[in-house]
């Protein structure tokens, strides 16, 4: 077995992290005989949930955070060991169950190191400050003359120290220091922070020794497959299962309730196969025959659907940002230009489908996943159990890959409820084709622009209408309009132009919809970025040199959106995050300077495109270059991106993340999409839903950061909208023709 | 029926039906779970092993078509992970998540063993039918040159080394 059982549960720290049979992921799984010296020393030392420390000198630093490629659980873990100057060769990291105590654990939305900066630093500077006063008692001197350095307290003047394990019980004895009190370290001091420490997985992963979710066992398991309704709400008419409980290896089968609207994030129900292995429950679910009602969903078609879309944006919507007066500007604008663009649904598709395994037993459940969202596991299973939310364990295993679908822990409820009603600990199994055709997916988009240019080609009026089914519909049927995913690219358009409109049109939703790496981001950035292209060359000027005399006057955005009627809601409203179009500038001149835009060679076939957009309080520039052979096949032979994300903990994870940003943006720009016909997505395999492979990536992608100590923004996802449009753009340049739907496939 | 595979190096016998692809009988039979399931039609390369010393699909590799066969899992690339892919993956930080690596890794080392030199296009045509998710793709190829060169390296010493009367030059 992969899995490491830890026959310990030692006080504190970790009891409740380590229960009985609970397994530690594949890295820096605790050696025996550091167990053993444990457990004969005296109990380790929490100073912070986030933090203990031993009496033999191991620190224990929680990843409360879901891994899933960021690096994040190596990452956040770098902050406390370096406040409080651990050596890092003597650190654990050990992965949190699921538990409110360390704050969310909703690892979504670019945040992590972004809410968790301080409170890393305040774990790891608290433990250093009550190490040192731990020494200054013992040696009778003053604390402020004792310092930590290197896992070690010194005094100078004495010339004694002490390592961190000496001084773990005196200081355990401590009254814990006001934050007032803290003190925290000067950039100059900092020795992990900007530096490249490599994840702690790295080794396990190229060994093929992590433990991901699809990856977890416990004795007595069950491997279980579903078939679920194939159109979104559609319900059991009939089943028969002899055939499939004639397949050897096949246990039983098991219906589970279809539980209705608002779909939210419970489990879809359908058949399940139980088997002894997983292939044997595949060929016993591939037995079954299932007969649904497929309800009303049944209607969707994406073909019918796209229309209906097009015809919502060409209509007004509801206004979500007004200033100046758009109608008459346009009337009077020496120019108008107008355009519609669509992106289809795509699916997350990661390559880890979703996955599970879960142990229910006394009225308690055990659950073992590769999710983004432990504490929503512990909601949404307590929900499907009748059971309450703290008698629900959940230990987050290595993900492979999440894209934001592995928040909807959907998957997890599945295997506790099969597990409740078999009375055995149940891993359910998502084929490749379960996870297309049973996403949340990203809904599609159409959107419709206008814009007027005065005599000098100046932008003077600017519309534009979005419409897509909503996220907020899982959780409400009734909803139709865009709410949060406005914020995201739409409303927040930083260009200075007096009189400008946003509006959004109602739009149903057939399938369940959820939020995808960048979520509106993506196609509001392809919409507003080629628009912008698209007038820049309708006044026959340099796109960088007209976007930026768009963007108008540094300044910061919030006083302006608020008098169009826009408000910065929540984290944007904060003044560390309100955007700021000097940022966006610097990105965009650092890209421009970078990428030798000025000194483009224009070969025919060869195009230069741009595109530069803030999401997550980030700023990302980009600059593609694209070749297109005379058959259409497109090429991208370099992408450069500028990127202002704040303060940089790890350089290299920051430049891993914009590297596959350019290639995920890359394949909803040339191949991703998907079709519903009878409301079935059509799409069932990586054959016919396509996301990138290696000689569709950027050949080279260089990304150039710029150094700065605004606080840590967002790294994760948005790398990925100014992709699309700035390969579209390329894609004009170079051939003349004007991409105005995704994905491209081939130019024609 | 009862099928004898050998898998790094060790000989053993499972008794499965015999279309279980070989992917679920390392997996949930051998416990042998570095080989990771992505697609289960030959489309994502994540179940990349080495059947006889050539690279296959293991989702496709019918158990009773490996009957006899010798069997390379990424657990048994090198003893100790010192596999110069492996080394060049942990140099150039290749993973991001790492679900597809394993995958990635016995793709690249049967490369390696047909083409010891790959170009850029040789890597694009060996490595096309492995997806990453995370888009890996140009660390990948960084690190598989890498490997190369490691590897050429390597064998010039050992040459060197091997060559009669020429230990004082
Ligand atoms: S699982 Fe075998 S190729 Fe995808
Ligand atoms: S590293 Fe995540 S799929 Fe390749």
């Amino acid at each position: 077995m992969n899995t490491v059982i830890i026959p310990v549960s030692r006080r504190g720290f970790l009891k409740g992290l380590v229960s009985a049979g609970a397994f530690v992921l594949g890295a820096r799984v605790l050696p025996l005989e550091a167990l053993a010296a444990a457990q004969a020393s005296t109990a380790p030392w929490e100073p912070s949930v986030y933090l203990a420390l031993e009496p033999d000198g191991r620190v224990l630093i929680i990843a409360h955070r879901s891994e899933m490629g960021t690096g994040i659980r190596t990452v956040l873990p770098t902050i406390v060991a370096d406040e409080l100057d651990a050596d890092w060769d003597r650190v654990e990291i050990v992965q949190a169950l699921g538990d409110k105590k360390y704050g969310s654990q909703n690892t979504d939305g670019s945040c992590s190191i972004r809410d968790f900066y301080v409170a890393m630093r305040e774990a790891g500077a608290t433990a250093r400050l009550m190490l040192e006063r731990a020494a200054a008692a013992q040696w009778n001197v003053p604390a402020s003359e004792c310092r930590v350095q290197l896992h070690t307290v010194g005094h100078q003047a004495s010339g004694r120290s002490a390592e961190f394990g000496a001084l773990v019980t005196a200081a355990s004895a401590l009254p814990m220091p006001a934050k007032e009190e803290l003190r925290f370290k000067q950039p100059s001091e900092y020795r992990y922070i900007g530096k490249n420490v490599p994840i702690i997985d790295l080794e396990d992963l190229c060994n093929g020794r992590g433990t991901f979710g699809m990856d977890a066992v416990v004795p007595g398991m069950v491997y279980a497959t579903i078939e679920r309704p194939p159109v979104l709400g559609a319900t059991l008419k009939s089943h028969q299962d002899a055939a499939a409980l004639k397949v050897a290896g096949v246990e039983q089968t098991v219906v589970l309730e279809t539980t209705g609207y608002p779909v939210g994030m419970k489990m879809l129900g359908g058949v399940a196969v139980i088997a002894r292995d997983t292939w044997s429950a595949i060929r016993g679910r591939q037995a079954l025959k299932v007969e649904w009602d497929l309800g009303p969903h049944a209607s969707y078609d994406t073909a019918a659907f796209k229309k209906t879309l097009i015809a919502t944006a060409r209509q007004p919507g509801r206004v979500a940002r007004s200033g100046g007066d758009v109608d008459a500007a346009l009337a009077s604008a020496t120019r108008r230009h107008e355009a519609t663009y669509y992106t289809p649904p795509l699916s997350h598709a990661p390559m880890e489908p979703p996955v599970a395994v879960a142990s229910v037993k006394d009225g308690k459940a055990e659950v073992w996943a590769p999710t983004q969202n432990p504490q929503a596991v512990q909601s949404v299973v307590a929900a499907a159990l009748g059971i309450t939310e703290t008698d629900v364990i959940c230990h987050v295993t290595l993900l492979g890959g999440g894209f934001g679908r592995k928040s909807f822990p959907d998957y997890c409820a599945e295997a506790a409820v099969l597990s409740q009603k078999i009375g055995k600990p149940v891993k359910v199994v998502w084929t490749r084709e379960d996870d297309i055709r049973h996403d949340f997916y990203h809904g599609e988009c159409a959107m419709h622009m206008q814009g007027g240019l005065d005599a000098q080609g100046k932008p003077v009026a600017w519309l534009q209408r979005s419409v897509f089914p909503p996220i907020g519909s899982i959780f409400n049927v009734e909803e139709q309009y865009g709410g949060g995913q406005l914020n995201m690219g739409w409303t927040d358009v930083p260009f200075a132009i007096s009189n400008f409109r946003a509006e959004n049109g109602p739009s149903e939703a057939h399938v369940r919809i959820g939020w995808l790496r960048a979520v509106a981001n993506v196609h509001h950035a392809f919409g507003v970025q080629s628009f912008i292209d698209e007038l820049a060359h309708l006044a026959g000027r340099d796109p960088i040199e007209y976007w930026l005399e768009t963007l108008g006057a540094s300044r910061k955005l919030d006083a302006e959106l608020k008098a169009q009627g826009y408000e910065l809601r929540g984290l944007s409203g904060q003044p560390q995050f309100v955007p700021d179009t000097a940022r966006l500038r610097r990105v965009v001149e650092l890209v421009r300077d970078r990428s030798g835009w000025a000194t483009r060679k224009t070969a025919p076939g060869h195009g230069w495109g741009f595109a530069a957009h803030r999401s997550f309080f980030s700023y990302i520039a980009t600059v593609v270059e694209v070749r297109v052979d005379d058959d259409g096949t497109v090429h991208i032979p370099r992408v450069d991106m500028a990127v202002d994300c704040g303060l940089i903990i790890n350089p290299d994870r920051v430049i891993a993340q914009f590297e596959g940003a350019a290639t995920f943006g890359a394949g909803v720009a040339m191949v991703s999409a998907l079709s519903a016909q009878g409301g079935r997505i059509r799409e069932g395999n990586f054959h016919n839903y396509q996301v990138p492979r290696i000689h569709q990536a950027p050949l080279r992608t260089h990304v150039h950061i710029v150094e700065t100590t605004e606080p840590p923004a967002g790294v994760g996802e948005p790398g990925v909208p100014p992709v699309a449009p700035a390969i579209c753009n390329a894609i004009f340049a170079a051939t003349g023709k004007r991409v105005r739907e995704l994905p491209v496939g081939k130019v024609t | 029926m009862a099928y004898t595979l050998t898998v790094n190096g060790r000989t053993t016998t499972v008794e499965v039906p015999a279309d279980m692809p070989l992917l679920w009988v390392l997996r949930d039979v051998l416990e042998l779970r570095g080989t990771k399931y992505g697609c289960g039609i030959s489309a994502c390369g994540a179940c990349t092993v080495h059947l006889n010393g050539r690279a296959v699909r293991a989702c496709q590799t019918k158990v009773s078509a490996a009957d006899g066969a010798s069997i390379m899992t990424i657990e048994g690339l090198s003893p100790d992970g010192t596999h110069p892919l492996q080394q060049a993956w942990q140099d150039v930080d290749v993973p991001q998540c790492g679900y597809c690596q394993a995958g990635q890794i016995m793709s690249a080392a049967a490369l390696l063993a047909q083409t010891p030199k790959p170009t850029d296009e040789d890597i694009d045509r060996a490595m096309n039918g492995n997806l990453c998710r995370c888009a890996t793709y140009l660390r990948i190829r960084q690190a598989i040159h890498k490997a190369a060169a490691m590897t050429a390296t390597t064998t010039v010493q050992q040459a060197a080394a091997n060559r009669p009367g020429q230990d004082q030059e």
